[in-house]
């Protein structure tokens, strides 16, 4: 709701604003002419050719010539304005109609206006003031600033990054949260838990591609913990995505095993084994489309995916795609950017937005040979050959 | 709050836009002093309301108060406070504010000096600019609102673009703005006047001031412009014949062919036409320059589909004004009462023959920015056009113009006598002829025509002061009374020879840098040596520093001249973190009217960095050059003498008087 001092204050404007026209309707004036003006500059101009010739400026045969040009202004000035009446006082009907349009036309788009842009209830909020304020005020943004800062003072603290990762990762902020975790890895030392979320954000990253530096991750995660079943899920998702399907199978399998019946991944892991499975039984691995298929981005956080609906798991995969792609729309210039997103694309099935990718990046990387090609090697890599 | 305040103020500022439109036109309309009384007080009042406004933009990057999207997307909290206020206007929403700001100004300034205006002319001139408002206005309420708020806040701006982050940017857009909507109170007179359908001696008496003070900021924020890109582009040009400087180059153009003709109304009433259409294009070229930057049509067509409802409002603008404005001239130009007559060969023919020239140069350039626009508009296809044409096509036109600069100011009113001038201009060129025999004994290598161009340029340096010493009689009277009658010579002569000694200055420079600079690209390490010209360069050490909100990589070189030694040079890169992006800082050491330029590029593993060092002599006229024209202009605003244009008598021998 408008604070009280704010509605004040707008009242205060208002007012001001109608005043500015009000006023000067107040006040009875007379017209200032045309002829009244133009012959006040004819008359200086006449003073001060007198005043050239008398200081010697003028030669006298060329101060009357000036004279004389002058004074047929003059006239024709005369002439001109001779009929305009001069009698023109303001009138009180216009007057009255003036003040109403400016009582009714001031307020009217000011609040208007303001209603269809303000932002009332919002208060501002100065960023020293922010960082004074208390720690509770649930100014997540500033809590993660203060930590930020204290780790640029005391760059060792690692149990800083540890708590600051998992924020960036809520708030989309992917490479901090890469870099958090690989800080924390580099001070309090490798776990399994550390390497597997690292491993995760990096997927994230490649929006659910497990890249060579992400699988690194995993296989750390797994050689300290042979269990740990993030880790488990992704070292069998890449195995998947480089189209090892039975490994992937065996992976999961593996990894069903030991998993207790109350897990909150289970459905994910089953469905994904299902997924492989059927490639491995029946030969022609026909993906199925994208909802339950979408394999990295819908396991971006295992614990978190299970509570998720396969439709709330598709929304946000199709999300972080889009993303990617109104990135590249805006900076097209990012070969990897393309790559990723025809990948992407594939991964989620649909060959029609694979082939716009791709004629995208053509077109971005037109005239740039070795772009071209890179790019022909990823169209035939995808199916999309030629 | 205070981002409400001035959302609100905005609101009231659009409110009374509307009135500033209605109530004036309608009192002019009906004869009614008290309606036409109200476009002063509300003329000030839209200048306190949008400065409220801009005020509060300028307060919220202050405070870094990231609850509003434009400071969070443009600012930085470690940014120097002086950059935190510039950065207000460094982007799309802020600079338009800028804008009407520069606009609401002007309109106060009209109401409040326009005392001795007839009262119908000035209620249709603020009328006019109260529709220029008013269209800007909505385009900043309606597609670029600078206070849209964002909840909740983040903790840290996106950071300004680093190229921005210089004192340029405190300087350069005011000064251009200022220039650019000065302008306006010219177009706005100029409509006013064909709304009336009358037009003389005094109606230019009362637009003068505008135009030279738009004209004067225009010529300064221009080589303000140039300088900033010279030093901070890191590539050592100071004209790249760039879509965005062209843009302003052409309103510039057209406000010094208005300025010229304008003198011409008032000192012969004259020339009425291209007065009233130069007004015309002036403005409607400073619009079309305000929006290409803007608009961000230039760095690509495609820009306009982005955001369709801003680039359909824009193209609304443009329309409006400039089809407007032509067509209201098309209507009344033939009403317009043709005054004093002259013979071709006269200052008036002289004048002539300027405005020609200066509009086929605005031509030229218009032509050579819009066309690559137009045609990937149409067709698709990119297509640069490079400085090979303007300089051919814009150079061609220049070149035969600057030579009849000195001719103009000494042809007498009504007739002259092309042969007397000539003749007292034979000193002038004769010493123009030594200058380009010296040059060309004197150095070595450069194009065969530079000599000449030296020589041209001291022509124009020399007339120019021909015309004054002719005003005295030097040489023809005593010593004494000449330096008597010296300090008689109004200002506005004064005026007129600094402004066009100026260009001789500024031609100087643009040939002396482009002919005979000497240019080195070396990678070298610490202890390397380049020879530049007499100078030898030597990278003493490389230094890492950090700034507020960035670190920078900085090669420090000693100077030797022939031996001797001169000091340091420092060319560095800063490297932004917010933006990732880095900025090169080039060093600059002048000596004399000349500067060594250097600018360094990443550096490689091995320890070796890239260098380019630059000797450019003279460069640095080129921009003191438009100074000098700048204060010309200045002086001749301080006149505030009438004119009156004395036409020479007829039938009486030249040598007899001379010309006034």
């Amino acid at each position: 709701m408008m604070s009280a001092p704010l509605f004040t204050l707008f009242a205060i404007m208002t007012a001001l604003a109608a005043l500015a026209v009000l006023w000067p309707l107040s006040r009875s004036r007379t017209l200032k002419g045309e002829r009244e003006a133009d012959l006040a500059v004819y008359r200086d101009q006449l003073a001060e050719i007198d005043r050239d010739r008398e200081s010697g400026r003028l030669p006298p045969e060329q101060a009357e010539a000036a004279r004389t040009e002058v004074a047929r202004r003059m006239i024709a000035a005369d002439a001109a304005r001779a009929a305009e009446s001069s009698a023109a006082q303001g009138n009180a009907g216009r007057r009255r109609t003036a003040a109403v349009m400016a009582l009714v036309l001031v307020p009217l788009f000011g609040a208007g206006l303001y209603i269809y842009l303000g932002t009332p209830d919002l208060p501002g909020a100065p960023l020293a003031e922010r960082m004074e304020g208390p720690a509770d005020r649930g100014d997540v943004a500033i809590l993660v600033r203060k930590v930020e800062e204290h780790l640029a003072q005391n760059p060792n603290d690692g149990a800083g990054y540890e708590v600051l990762a998992p924020i960036y990762l809520r708030l989309g902020r992917l490479d901090d949260a890469a870099r958090a975790y690989a800080q924390a890895i580099r001070v309090l030392g490798p776990t399994a838990l550390r390497y597997s979320a690292l491993g995760e954000v990096l997927t994230m990253q490649a929006n659910g591609i497990v890249t060579a530096e992400a699988l690194k991750a995993f296989q750390e995660s797994v050689k300290l913990d042979p269990t740990e079943p993030r880790a488990s899920y992704f070292l069998g998702l890449a195995a998947e995505q480089d189209g090892r399907d039975a490994d992937a199978a065996a992976i999961w399998k593996a990894m069903l095993e030991r998993t207790p019946a109350d897990a909150p991944y289970l459905p994910l892991l089953k469905k994904a084994l299902a997924r492989v499975e059927g490639g491995v039984n029946g030969a022609p691995a026909m993906r199925p489309p994208a909802a339950a298929a979408a394999p990295g981005p819908s396991a971006s956080d295992v614990a978190n995916a299970a509570s998720m609906s396969a439709d709330d798991r598709s929304t946000m995969i199709r999300g972080m795609v889009q993303r990617l792609q109104d990135r590249l729309t805006a900076s097209p210039n990012d070969l990897e950017g393309w790559l990723r997103l025809a990948r992407a694309y594939k991964v989620l099935g649909d060959g029609e937005k694979v082939k716009e990718a791709l004629a995208s990046a053509r077109t971005a990387f037109a005239g740039n040979a070795e772009a071209l090609a890179r790019i022909d090697a990823a169209a035939k890599d995808l199916g999309q050959g030629g | 709050m205070i981002a409400e305040l001035g959302q609100y103020a905005l609101a009231l500022a659009f409110a009374l836009s509307i009135l500033q439109v209605v109530l004036p036109s309608w009192g002019a309309a009906r004869g009614d002093a008290v309606l036409m009384g109200t476009a002063a007080p509300i003329a000030f009042g839209l200048m306190g309301f949008v400065s409220f406004a801009f005020a509060a933009l300028i307060q919220l990057y202050v405070t870094s108060d990231f609850t509003v999207l434009n400071v969070v997307e443009n600012s930085h909290s470690q940014m120097p406070l002086i950059y935190k206020i510039t950065s207000t206007w460094g982007n799309h929403e802020g600079s338009m504010l800028l804008w009407v700001f520069v606009l609401a100004l002007f309109g106060a300034l009209v109401a409040a000096f326009g005392g001795n205006l007839p009262d119908r002319l000035k209620a249709h001139v603020l009328a006019v600019q109260g529709l220029i408002g008013l269209a800007f206005l909505s385009f900043i309420l309606f597609t670029s609102n600078p206070f849209l708020r964002l909840a909740p806040p983040p903790a840290e701006g996106r950071d300004l673009n680093p190229i921005l982050q210089d004192p340029g940017l405190a300087i350069h857009p005011p000064l251009l703005y200022l220039g650019y909507v000065g302008l306006s109170v010219s177009f706005a007179f100029a409509i006013a006047a064909l709304i009336e359908g009358r037009i003389d001696a005094a109606w230019a008496r009362w637009v003068r001031p505008w135009t030279l003070a738009a004209w004067v900021f225009l010529t300064l924020g221009i080589a303000m412009g140039s300088y900033w890109a010279y030093y901070e582009l890191g590539w050592g040009g100071w004209w790249f014949w760039d879509p965005v400087e062209n843009a302003s180059l052409m309103p510039w153009l057209a406000a010094t062919a208005l300025l010229h003709s304008a003198v011409v109304m008032e000192k012969r009433d004259a020339l009425k036409v291209w007065t009233i259409l130069l007004a015309i294009l002036a403005f409607s070229l400073s619009l079309v320059g305000t929006f290409l930057v803007r608009s961000g049509v230039l760095t690509s067509v495609h820009a306009f589909a982005t955001d369709p409802a801003r680039g359909v409002f824009i193209l609304g603008i443009l329309t409006f004004f400039i089809a407007g404005g032509l067509t209201l001239f098309a209507f009344r130009a033939s009403e317009l009462k043709q005054g004093g007559l002259f013979a071709p060969v006269s200052r008036e023919g002289a004048l002539v023959l300027n405005n020609l020239f200066l509009t086929a140069a605005t031509a030229a350039v218009l032509v050579g920015t819009l066309y690559p626009l137009a045609l990937e508009a149409l067709t698709g296809a990119k297509i640069t056009v490079g400085p090979p044409y303007f300089n051919l096509a814009f150079g061609g036109l220049m070149l035969p113009l600057i030579f009849a600069i000195p001719f103009g100011p000494l042809l007498a009113w009504k007739r002259g006598d092309l042969l007397g001038v000539a003749q007292r201009l034979m000193l002038a060129a004769g010493l123009a002829v030594v200058a380009a025999v010296v040059t060309a004994a004197a150095v070595t290598g450069g194009p065969v025509l530079a000599p000449l161009a030296v020589g041209l340029a001291v022509f124009i340096m020399l007339g120019a002061l021909t015309d004054i010493a002719e005003r005295a009689g030097l040489g023809r009277v005593r010593a004494k009374v000449a330096v008597a009658r010296l300090a008689g010579v109004p200002r506005s002569a004064y005026g007129t020879a600094i402004a066009h000694f100026g260009v001789g200055v500024c031609l100087l420079g643009i040939v002396c840098e482009a002919s005979w600079s000497h240019e080195k690209i070396a990678a070298v390490k610490v202890g390397d040596q380049i020879v530049i010209g007499t100078r030898d360069l030597t990278l003493e050490r490389m230094e890492n520093r950090t700034g507020p909100n960035y670190r920078s990589r900085t090669a420090v070189f000693s100077i030797r001249h022939d031996g001797v030694s001169e000091g340091t040079i420092e060319a560095s890169r800063r490297i932004f973190s917010s933006r990732q992006m880095a900025t090169t800082e080039a060093g600059i050491r002048t000596f004399g009217f000349s500067q060594l330029y250097v600018s360094m590029a990443e550096e490689t593993t091995d320890g070796h960095v890239s260098v380019r060092a630059t000797f450019k002599p003279n460069v640095t006229l080129i921009w003191l050059g438009a100074v000098v024209m700048a204060c010309g202009g200045l002086l001749s605003l301080m006149d505030r003498r009438l004119r009156i244009g004395v036409p020479k008598p007829a039938r009486r021998r030249e040598a007899a008087v001379p010309a006034e």
